[in-house]
């Protein structure tokens, strides 16, 4: 029992950083029919940001300032950093196709993620880098209450997961912001005509799913600890399906298939073997594709002609 | 000397046949060149293309410059078949490198002692077609879930799939597939009483299965599966309205670039005569891609063309930092006088960035000798030739990768500007540039293609989506 539940919360949180990282690709989807392949790698573009923010304020045995400050600061400079860098790489790859064959965003996606790999490879190197964040945060700390154990840790990447998912939900359902949004993803042209701002529209979401990209990345440095350049490919992959297993699109599916495929890939590593996560997460993401083409909570696109 | 003008071939609209009709020729012994060029048929143009390829290993016996030769096959090969989903169906293929692993994985079980103790030794005439139809059943099997749904959802599939076949390699009976540590001594291809060793008789076969690649290919696009193949891809809606089964051409499209992926796979494990899993893995895929754009997508001759001149240019030329130098000043200045009309303001950008180098170089080296203590990386008379004009610090890393950062941002810039401040702002970027490929680029090789190769598919997708050689689509309305 007691097995089950720590696998149970290990999912949740992975869970929570899929979900983060879904919420990315499923609203950019939304808006523009695209899949942002770059989304993944603003996560490890943030989980390096937060990196350095601890070493900027003297590494993870000497603090300068207190803990508390020093996450809100790095979590403040990722996920602003990354929405930036989603704004900017919105406004000089995607931009100028956006009334392009379906096919040319995608394949320029792919050359943006490519070049962002290298890129951070070129500039930090290939060693992998440690948080230690059990040296500045005890794990010790938490809620224990019997077989229920979650470390400070993981406890607050679920909660505030759960916060930025409730803030994005009301956003998208009670702000003007969120308004435009619905409107340009519904029809872009009629949005237009009607005097939204569609550039604008679209520049926000984009800095919304970066940024929120780039908290799941400090969130997994801080879980995970190891940083390199190439963990968001995986992480990016995960989301991807998660965000496709819960109907692309879909905000609320986006966080649904997020803790799914957290959870289920945590009961597979605890209790079958971790060489198979990846290949039964594949086989989850066919099974779904199969019985419910739109995912969970996706709806069959209207095709207007 | 005028023809008169050709008939429009079925599914040609009359208006863009007779387009080449309108054409000028330039005077003289060049446009009597084009002329005769064009009215050769395109069976003719192959059989000159495959002439020059074959002529390519009489001139060398040089062991690296065969592989080269070797390597940008493949990769033509590659890039015509990915061309078939990408290029003419219009689907994103991202596990098109798993196809090409799987041929080269099953050729290395079939030709070396893994499945048994004393080994499966089919000869190849056996193998490859057995591999061949297994690969086209794959490809069927991979894309029939994602059959009806959005194009999309296939490029997920297929990315996933792409990286399962990694993972599967790696990680799945190592007796068998060998783990990480891959497949060691497969046969040489062998069949019909005979064996190919040389690196000469493995160009040959390569040249001549994608001599006959391209040959079926040019069929097949120009049948009733070519035609329905890009009406699917201009508009499924449309497509299906006149009754071509949507569903069943999309398949048959994957299906046709995983068998030639599968082919070259094989060709490669009997070359190469060892298979790791990371030979199948994501920055493969990307180069193919690479290639593909950058020849043009959706033509045959492009797709070829592209991934000749992307895998000579990396293999070839970007080893050595004197080489890759000749390539970099080279694409340059060829943008610049392609771009940059009328020669008075190329001459005069070009002035200014020699002028600002001079003077930014004195500058520096007043303030801090050490500033520009580092010199080029590269060697050779580039090199000397702009040893006092760049600034490199004594150790460039640090100040390489900030003036990296830094020129990405120029370049963003430079792209959002038009007219004056575009020219005034091309100096210092110019300049920028050549200062960081000297401190920082030239010594990190390996990164540097790399960066190439995703700037390739970011840039030509935005600047040139039809890439060298393809045309740009009549969009009817």
């Amino acid at each position: 029992m007691k097995f089950f539940i720590q696998e149970l919360v290990n999912g949740v949180t992975t869970g929570s950083l899929y979900a983060l990282v879904a919420l990315g690709y499923t609203m950019v989807y939304g808006i523009l029919k695209l899949l942002n392949f770059a989304n993944g790698d603003l996560y490890m573009v943030g989980a390096f940001v937060g990196y350095f923010v601890i070493q900027w304020f003297g590494g993870p045995m000497a603090l300068t300032i207190p803990v508390p400050l020093l996450l809100v600061i790095m979590f403040v400079l990722a996920g602003g950093g990354c929405g930036a860098l989603g704004v900017a790489i919105e406004r000089f790859a995607y931009r100028p196709l956006r009334d392009a064959p379906r096919i040319a965003p995608l394949i320029t996606a792919l050359g943006v993620s490519f070049f962002l790999e290298n890129t951070v490879l070129l500039l930090l190197g290939a060693q992998t880098r440690i948080y230690n964040t059990p040296d500045f945060i005890s794990f010790g700390i938490g809620i224990h209450i019997g077989p229920l154990s979650i470390d400070i840790v993981r406890l607050m990447v679920i909660v505030l997961s759960v916060v930025l998912m409730i803030a994005l939900t009301l956003l998208v359902a009670r702000t003007k912001l969120g308004k435009q949004m619905r409107a340009v993803a519904a029809d872009r042209e009629a949005a237009e005509m009607l005097g939204i701002n569609v550039d604008y529209t679209i520049s926000a979401t984009f800095f919304i799913g970066s940024a929120l990209a780039g908290i799941a990345g400090v969130m997994g440095g801080l879980v995970f600890n190891q940083v390199y350049n190439l963990i968001g490919f995986v992480v990016g992959l995960k989301a991807f399906t998660a965000a496709v297993v819960g109907g692309i699109g879909s905000i609320p599916g986006a966080m649904l298939g997020g803790m799914l495929i957290g959870i289920a890939e945590s009961f597979i590593t605890g209790y079958i073997s971790s060489t198979y996560t990846n290949l039964i997460v594949f086989g989850i993401l066919i099974a779904v594709l199969i019985l419910r083409p739109t995912g969970l909570l996706g709806r069959a696109p209207l095709q207007k002609v | 000397m005028s023809l008169p003008p050709p008939d429009p071939g079925i599914g040609v609209d009359e208006w863009v046949a007779r387009s080449g009709g309108r054409r000028e020729y330039a005077p003289g012994l060049r446009g009597d060149a084009q002329r005769l060029f064009e009215r050769l048929g395109w069976w003719q143009r192959l059989g000159l293309a495959a002439l020059a390829g074959a002529l390519v290993p009489l001139l060398t016996s040089n062991d690296f410059q065969l592989q080269v030769g070797i390597n940008a096959l493949l990769l033509a090969l590659l890039a015509v078949g990915l061309n078939i989903s990408v290029g003419w169906a219009g689907l994103l293929d991202l596990g098109y490198i798993a196809f090409y692993g799987f041929g080269a994985y099953g050729f290395a079980l079939l030709s070396s002692n893994q499945l048994s103790t004393n080994g499966v030794h089919l000869p190849a005439e056996l193998s490859i077609p057995i591999i061949l139809v297994l690969a086209a059943t794959l490809g069927l099997a991979v894309a029939v879930p994602s059959r009806r749904l959005l194009g999309d959802y296939l490029a997920i599939v297929t990315l996933f799939f792409g990286e399962a076949f990694v993972e599967f390699t790696n990680n799945v009976a190592p007796s068998t597939f060998g783990g990480p540590n891959g497949i060691f001594a497969i046969d040489p291809i062998r069949g019909f009483g005979g064996q190919i060793i040389t690196n000469r008789g493995y160009f040959y076969v390569l040249l001549i299965l994608l001599v006959a690649t391209m040959a079926v290919l040019h069929l097949l696009d120009t049948s009733r599966t070519g035609r329905a193949w890009r009406a699917v891809r201009e508009d499924p809606l449309a497509a299906e309205l006149m009754t071509i089964p949507v569903n069943r051409v999309k398949l048959m499209a994957f299906s046709f670039g995983a068998v030639v992926a599968a082919l070259a796979g094989t060709i490669f494990a009997a070359q190469q005569t060892s298979v790791f899993p990371t030979d199948f893995d994501t920055p493969f895929l990307i180069l193919i891609y690479a290639g593909l754009i950058l020849g043009g997508a959706g033509s045959i001759a492009g797709a070829v063309a592209g991934g000749l001149i992307l895998s000579v240019t990396l293999d070839g030329f970007l080893r050595s930092p004197t080489e890759s130098g000749y390539i970099f000043y080279g694409v340059i200045l060829m943008t610049l006088v392609v771009k940059l009309r009328p020669w008075q303001r190329l001459a005069g950008v070009l002035a200014a960035t020699v002028a600002l180098g001079l003077i930014a170089h004195t500058i520096v080296k007043a303030i801090s000798p050490a500033a520009v203590a580092g010199g080029p990386q590269s060697s050779g008379w580039i090199a000397s030739a702009v040893h006092n004009w760049v600034i490199v610090p004594n150790n460039p890393t640090t100040a390489g990768n900030i003036g990296f950062v830094v020129l990405i941002g120029l370049l963003i810039a430079l792209v959002q500007v038009h007219g004056r401040p575009r020219t005034i702002l091309l100096p210092p970027t110019l300049f920028l540039a050549v200062c960081v490929w000297e401190g920082r680029l030239v010594s990190e090789p390996a990164i540097t293609r790399q960066l190439l190769i995703g700037a390739i598919l970011i840039v030509m997708m935005n600047a040139r989506p039809q890439g060298i050689l393809g045309s740009r689509r009549v969009e009817v309305v």
